[in-house]
């Protein structure tokens, strides 16, 4: 009892300074920056959290939003992998700090269990930069789930094409095991065998193991002109390729948009040259603006642009309802990511927040170049990519 | 047509190199938890951590050696880093066992309490190598890549399947052999060798013949910390350095040592082996090896696997169950778990 009535006077005491904060408006808006902190991507949420948390403060220190209402953004942890930890810190995002929508999850597996275990139960809007399962099309979510990302069953089919350009017909496919990896060589395997290519083995791996020889033998075994790793950049998919480098199993690497970053080339150093793959990503204006204003992280690594504009899609779709509560606005995304209405950049969030205040529309572009089909995902536009002399470079967007 | 020699290139490629590198890595881990276990009777959950500390200052160490142009040619530069790495590693974790694991040996804990104790060590360790280093992936190695490259390898004897072997695999089970030997010989031939297996064996006996126990404990966490050092850095050199991937070793590092006996260091090493060839040997898929040994129209369609390499971990927890089921005290007389 004495504890119950201890943490309701700090609760009491925390609202009571929220309010204070802002100024008589009535009480901040929080949003939740809800991704993998720590865990496999780790590196790469290094450069997706801020790039959410300034479309954020982009739009709070703008003034315009529901009447000068301030944003806040809480972070919390989806650990990526484990689904009991993502679930508890949605939990508290939405029960203890009360957001009023989520940027995340980020990889599949822990975004569909925090979707479903809690944000559909809670009415909570989740816009997830990243993750690209294609289960998650289907998934029950009461209109509350969106993808600034597309979904995998796209990208399957993108990057049978990159390899079939190259004339190379016979793949080996290793993925990590879990809803992406799993998701993402189902995907290819049908997209690649339908245009006439073969798979000659797809076996999977464990992420954050010791040792991936067993791996690589049994890959090298089955054989096959390129291997297509379907993995994670930080994680097994790098072990696998310094594996198949060191006994000389494959040379060339296909890589998907887990294993795009400049982290690989760093690490694995010239041998990976010749390498390919796609990455979301789009050569469009807002792109480049975006990689310019990007300040104290990278914009163009993977995802940052999508979770820039997961976070900005949450905050226009509330200025378009003219409220913070997810029932009202889950309605208004699909409105305000899609033609008609004025385009709108990176870096143009308050003129958005104008237009909408005034009763206009507008068709946010962003950083992603984001256009949101069917259950309200992303269209996906691609940037194939080659390493050269252990750099990323850009060959082209599909 | 038959061809052993390069069904024999084959495997030793992509089964035995790797296998021997890996299990050494392991050993050399094993033999730091199962020296705890032996003497301090606790197992040790910080041991992955240990080595990750050790690795982290070892790794700031060889990039100040790199900034200054120091460098041991083919060699990496880690190896003149690697006493600096183990000196202040061992300085962390005897102000650990100061801090944290003196109170409960001056109480007689049970050994439950150290293990639980040590998991919160583990967590410190672990926030505090991600709060120094970063948990990015470090690569630290230089020096030359390879003893033998495939390409070459093929090359020169004309076989059409290569055998690679990198320097730091030839490092490692070179360091394994030294450290190894070193260690057997401290614990059986020195003064300060015996009295810790006196005290492992019966710690009130022990003391009573006026064996400094507070001496043994310490000796025992430098012994431990070095182990470790050594073992996270080869690992480190033969991988790479990533804090995530250490914290996961010590799974592995605890299967070998159990199945090996606990608190005897041959069952460590031998349990080491054990592991890494069982991952490897079992999950194979020897369609090409079969190819190269059968007369030519018995090809094999299928990938002649035993198990797909998802198992991998069954097939040593697998091991692993059945050593506590048939044999509690691992393959080497060890204490039962």
């Amino acid at each position: 009892m004495k504890k119950i009535l201890l943490s309701s006077v700090i609760a009491a005491s925390l609202c009571a300074a929220g309010a204070s904060q802002a100024d008589g408006h009535g009480g901040d808006v929080k949003i939740g920056v809800f991704l993998g902190l720590t865990g496999p991507i780790e590196s790469l949420v290094a450069n997706m959290a801020p790039a959410a948390e300034q479309a954020i403060s982009e739009v709070s220190e703008s003034g315009k939003f529901l009447d000068g209402k301030k944003v806040e953004a809480v972070r919390a942890d989806t650990t990526c992998v484990d689904a009991a930890a993502a679930t508890a810190a949605i939990e508290r995002l939405i029960t203890s700090d009360k957001v009023s929508g989520v940027v995340g999850g980020d990889c599949s597996g822990v975004t569909t269990a925090a979707l479903t275990n809690v944000a559909v139960p809670n009415g909570m809007v989740m816009v997830s930069p990243s993750a690209t399962s294609p289960a998650l099309s289907t998934v029950e979510d009461n209109g509350l789930f969106f993808r600034t990302a597309p979904s995998d069953a796209r990208q399957g089919v993108v990057m049978t094409e990159v390899i079939m350009d190259r004339g190379i017909k016979e793949v080996a496919v290793t993925y990590t095991n879990n809803d992406y990896g799993k998701g993402l060589a189902d995907a290819f395997q049908t997209a690649f065998e339908a245009a006439g290519g073969s798979v000659t083995i797809s076996a999977s791996h464990e992420d954050g193991k010791a040792d991936y020889s067993a791996e690589v033998g049994s890959l090298a075994a089955a054989g096959g002109e390129v291997l297509v790793v379907a993995g994670y950049i930080d994680q097994g998919g790098k072990g696998i390729i310094q594996g198949s480098l060191d006994t000389g199993a494959f040379d060339t690497f296909v890589l998907p948009d887990g294993m795009v970053g400049d982290a690989l080339p760093e690490a694995i150093g010239p041998d990976l040259n010749g390498s390919f793959g796609q990455a979301p990503g789009t050569d469009s204006e807002g792109a480049g603006i975006f990689a310019e204003m990007a300040e104290g992280y990278d914009g163009t690594s993977p995802f940052a642009g999508e979770s820039y504009d997961a976070a900005a899609l949450i905050l226009l779709s509330m200025q378009a309802a003219g409220s913070s509560d997810p029932a009202d606005y889950k309605g208004k995304l699909m409105d305000v990511a899609n033609a008609p209405g004025e385009q709108i950049l990176p870096g143009e969030l308050a003129k958005a927040l104008e237009i909408l205040a005034g009763g206009g529309d507008i068709d946010y572009v962003g950083a992603s170049n984001v256009e949101l089909i069917g259950a309200g995902e992303s269209a996906g536009n691609y940037r194939e990519i080659e390493i050269k002399d252990g750099a990323l470079s850009t060959v082209g967007y599909r | 047509m038959s061809d052993p020699l390069n069904a024999a290139a084959l495997l030793a490629n992509f089964v035995v190199v790797p296998a021997v590198a890996y299990g050494s890595q392991l050993a050399l881990g094993a033999l730091g938890v199962t020296l705890i276990y032996g003497i301090l009777r606790f197992s040790n959950f910080a041991h992955g951590d240990t080595m990750a500390f050790g690795t982290m200052i070892t790794i700031l160490f060889t990039w100040w050696f790199q900034s200054m142009g120091l460098s041991l040619g083919p060699l990496p530069t880690a190896l003149i880093a690697l006493p600096f790495g183990i000196v202040l590693c061992a300085a962390f974790v005897l102000l650990c066992d100061r801090t944290v694991y003196r109170f409960h040996r001056a109480n007689r804990a049970d050994p439950v309490i150290f293990v639980i104790a040590s998991v919160g060590v583990m967590f410190v360790m672990n926030g505090l190598v991600r709060f120094i280093i970063g948990p990015d992936d470090q690569n630290f190695s230089d020096g030359q890549r390879f003893i033998i490259k495939a390409r070459e390898f093929k090359q020169m004897t004309g076989l059409s399947e290569g055998i690679s072997i990198k320097v730091s695999q030839g490092i490692t089970v070179v360091t394994m052999i030294i450290v190894v030997a070193a260690l057997f010989w401290f614990l059986n031939k020195t003064r300060t060798g015996k009295s810790m297996r006196a005290y492992s064996d019966n710690e009130d006996l022990a003391l009573l013949s006026g064996i400094n126990p507070d001496r043994v404990v310490a000796v025992t966490w430098i012994l431990a910390a070095a182990l470790a050092t050594i073992a996270g850095t080869l690992y480190g050199l033969d991988k790479s350095f990533k804090p995530f991937t250490y914290f996961q070793l010590l799974l592995p590092i605890f299967a070998s040592a159990i199945v090996g006996g606990l608190g005897n260091p041959l069952g460590a090493i031998a349990g080491g082996f054990v592991i890494a060839f069982s991952e490897i040997t079992v999950t194979y898929a020897y369609k090409k090896f079969a190819n190269y040994i059968v007369p030519g129209d018995w090809k094999a369609d299928g990938l002649m696997q035993l198990l797909s390499t998802n198992y991998k971990f069954a097939v040593s927890f697998l091991i692993l169950l059945m050593v506590l089921l048939f044999r509690p005290t691992g393959i080497f007389k060890g204490k039962s778990v």
